[in-house]
């Protein structure tokens, strides 16, 4: 059962490591997106600083949804989905597997970036273990719930837009709590409790995402 | 085939309960309202603080409160799609999205009438309101769902998983935006909620939610009875209806 | 005595008011190969989707060695391989990695995956990625996928789809030493399959009168 997990992940990392726009593009879109607003707000260094948590909170869910899209998509088409789900492991376990899989190529190299982005956006230097911190609970949660959304529109034509939609909006917790972080952290407030808000998100969506996920899946595949 | 029966003979009976109870129920929704509003604009006494404006709650309180019952519904009906398969349960969360989503944007569009005179901006990003214009995107978002999904049993299923996930999630947006609210908020600013409530402005305010939620319960009746109608026009019974010219 | 496998009671799945199919009883023993034949659009790829649990039932029940579907579930997918129209390759993997990496219990060894594909003609191939496999050349992967499989009944959806004459014999082959070794096939064809040592059991006609639900 665990032998399992390991290969399905060992599968998809392969497959995202063979193929770099998997995991480099939505990359690129958080650091595109990150400075489109030194341009938009004017380069204001004490402006910047203080828009900056939120700003790069912004752009690492908006890059995390856009990876999303790709979750299920490509196994739905290919029919390695229906095999999934005809396999005799628990389908939880395994849509775990490929969420971890997912994050690992799409959120990770996010926080690891992160550190760049605040010195752009000149975010004061005492929030960066907080941005790190809150951006991996964070990133974890996101891919999490979001795997819900992405298993609901996988068979649907337009299904992106769609997606964006159903998740967004359930993100919203997520982006309060990660930003009032590093927020806190940056005018050199205790982030105890924000951290732990976004750990108890991640725990809970841990526990029921991959549950909703398979069922979704089920639903996804019989037409 | 006894499930069958069992199934159609459910949507054939809550037609019937329908055909029954919307016009006495249109009736008492009628009586209810008009004595709320009566008592509410014309009985009420003028607000010490907030002068006339104040009276938009009788309205704007109803409908936020309806807003998340309606929602409330829809997931139990989900819950019932998902364990049982009622096909009735689905027609009720179908007919009661549209539902909810217009009390969701009357609750936010007379807070937002409401924020002009209280705190001179048309938008005013109070935590309640927040957090029902986040409402009225789930519902959108619910919605949405629905109309992209052609085949009506996945529909049914891949709706109601939405709304369940949407249940777990309301409480904890509420949390995450009230607690943003006040971290953000300078305490000088007063709260839609909980203010403290002359009996007198608190019958009419009880009349009209009582009203309103009687007002969802024949919409949701009706607009049910033609969803019934659409999706089983192929039955006898539906079929011996439009024969004898009583729909 | 052989076991009965399958165990189909008045199966019947409709999409809105289109009923697909209804009220189709059939049961499967070990050993048998049963035939669903119908015109396009019959409802063969449904019915044999149906009998994956891939598409609920409207009606009816469906029994894997007595126990009733989809709550048995766990049982029936050790036992049972499913050959859609979609190959389930990845075309960033090779043939190999398809096949080692799959998610059953054991997983087959590499040589044994290279013994497969040499079996069903591909022996040179295995470090190509699929995507540059031709179509017929993925079917024989997903023959190769079949074969190491221990399950006892297969679920062929068109198995004779994108391959030419020797892979049609080799389809062929593949079920008879398969029903040989006590396995069950369900398959579903509008061209005749080339078998020489036997025909099948039971075959189920889909008439293609698709009817409007009552």
């Amino acid at each position: 059962m665990f032998a399992s997990f390991a290969t399905l992940l060992r599968r998809d990392l392969t497959l995202s490591l063979r193929r770099s726009s998997d995991w480099l593009n939505p990359l690129v879109f958080f650091v595109i997106v990150v400075t489109l607003f030194p341009l938009g707000v004017g380069p204001d260094g004490q402006l910047l600083g203080e828009i900056a948590p939120g700003v790069i909170w912004v752009a690492a869910l908006l890059a995390t949804l856009l990876a999303l899209d790709g979750l299920f998509r490509e196994d739905y088409s290919d029919g390695s989905l229906e095999q999934l789900l005809l396999s005799p492991q628990p389908l939880p376990l395994m849509v775990l597997a490929k969420t971890t899989a997912h994050w690992l190529v799409s959120g990770l190299p996010l926080v690891l970036l992160s550190p760049l982005l605040a010195l752009l956006m000149q975010l004061p230097f005492q929030a960066l273990p907080s941005l790190l911190l809150s951006l991996v609970l964070g990133t974890l949660s996101l891919s999490l719930i979001g795997s819900i959304g992405a298993a609901l529109t996988v068979g649907l034509k337009r299904g992106s837009v769609l997606l964006a939609l159903l998740v967004l909006p359930l993100f919203i917790p997520v982006l309060i709590f990660g930003s009032s972080c590093v927020v806190a952290a940056a005018g050199g407030f205790e982030t105890g409790a924000q951290l732990s808000l976004l750990a108890g998100l991640f725990f809970l969506a841990l526990a029921l995402a991959p549950w909703a996920t398979s069922a979704a899946l089920r639903i996804s595949v019989e037409s | 085939m006894f499930r069958w029966f069992h199934k159609l003979a459910s949507t054939r009976n809550f037609y019937r309960l329908s055909e029954i109870l919307s016009p006495w129920l249109s009736v008492l929704c009628a009586l209810l309202l008009g004595a709320g509003i009566f008592l509410g604009l014309f009985v009420a006494p003028t607000d010490y603080e907030q002068g006339e404006s104040y009276r938009i709650i009788f309205v704007h309180v109803p409908a936020a409160w309806l807003s998340m019952f309606v929602y409330m519904v829809m997931a139990f009906c989900s819950l019932l799609v998902l364990v049982w398969k009622m096909k009735l349960a689905d027609i009720v969360a179908e007919v009661s999205a549209p539902i909810g989503a217009s009390f969701t944007f009357l609750a936010l569009a007379t807070g937002s009438l409401w924020g002009k005179p209280m705190w001179g901006t048309w938008w005013e990003w109070d935590a309640r309101l927040t957090s029902e214009l986040i409402l009225l995107f789930i519902y959108i978002g619910y919605m949405a769902l629905r109309a992209s999904i052609d085949n009506p049993s996945s529909r049914s299923r891949a709706a109601a998983i939405l709304a369940l996930v949407g249940v777990v999630n309301i409480p904890i947006i509420h949390f995450s935006v009230d607690w943003w609210n006040t971290l953000h908020q300078p305490a000088s600013i007063m709260k839609f909620d909980k203010p403290s409530i002359h009996p007198s402005m608190l019958q009419p305010l009880l009349l009209c939610a009582l009203g309103f939620t009687v007002f969802y319960w024949v919409l949701m009746l009706i607009k049910s009875r033609t969803l019934i109608l659409e999706r089983e026009s192929k039955s006898s019974w539906v079929q011996e209806r439009i024969t004898e010219n009583r729909l | 005595m052989t076991d009965t496998l399958i165990e189909a009671k008045d199966l019947c799945v409709s999409r809105g008011e289109l009923v697909l199919f209804a009220e189709r009883s059939f049961t499967l023993n070990e050993g048998e190969l049963f035939q669903l034949q119908g015109d396009n659009g019959s409802g063969k790829t449904t019915m044999l989707r149906a009998l994956c649990t891939l598409i609920p039932l409207d009606e009816g029940e469906l029994f894997w060695r007595g126990e009733q579907l989809p709550g048995a579930r766990d049982t029936y997918f050790d036992e049972m391989a499913f050959a859609g129209h979609t190959d389930g390759l990845k075309a960033g993997l090779t043939p190999v990695e398809n096949l080692k990496w799959c998610l059953t219990d054991a997983p087959p060894s590499v040589e044994a995956c290279i013994g497969a594909l040499e079996k069903t003609g591909l022996a040179g191939k295995e470090d190509l990625p699929c995507r540059v496999l031709s179509a017929g050349q993925r079917r024989r992967v997903v023959l190769a996928r079949l074969l190491l499989s221990k399950a006892v009944l297969w679920i062929l959806d068109e198995p004779l789809t994108a391959l030419d004459v020797s892979g049609r014999d080799l389809v062929a082959r593949l079920i008879e030493d398969h029903l040989a070794n006590g396995g069950s096939v369900i398959y579903s064809t509008h061209q005749p399959l080339p078998l020489t040592s036997r025909s099948a059991d039971q075959t189920l006609l889909l008439s293609d009168a698709v009817g409007l639900a009552n």
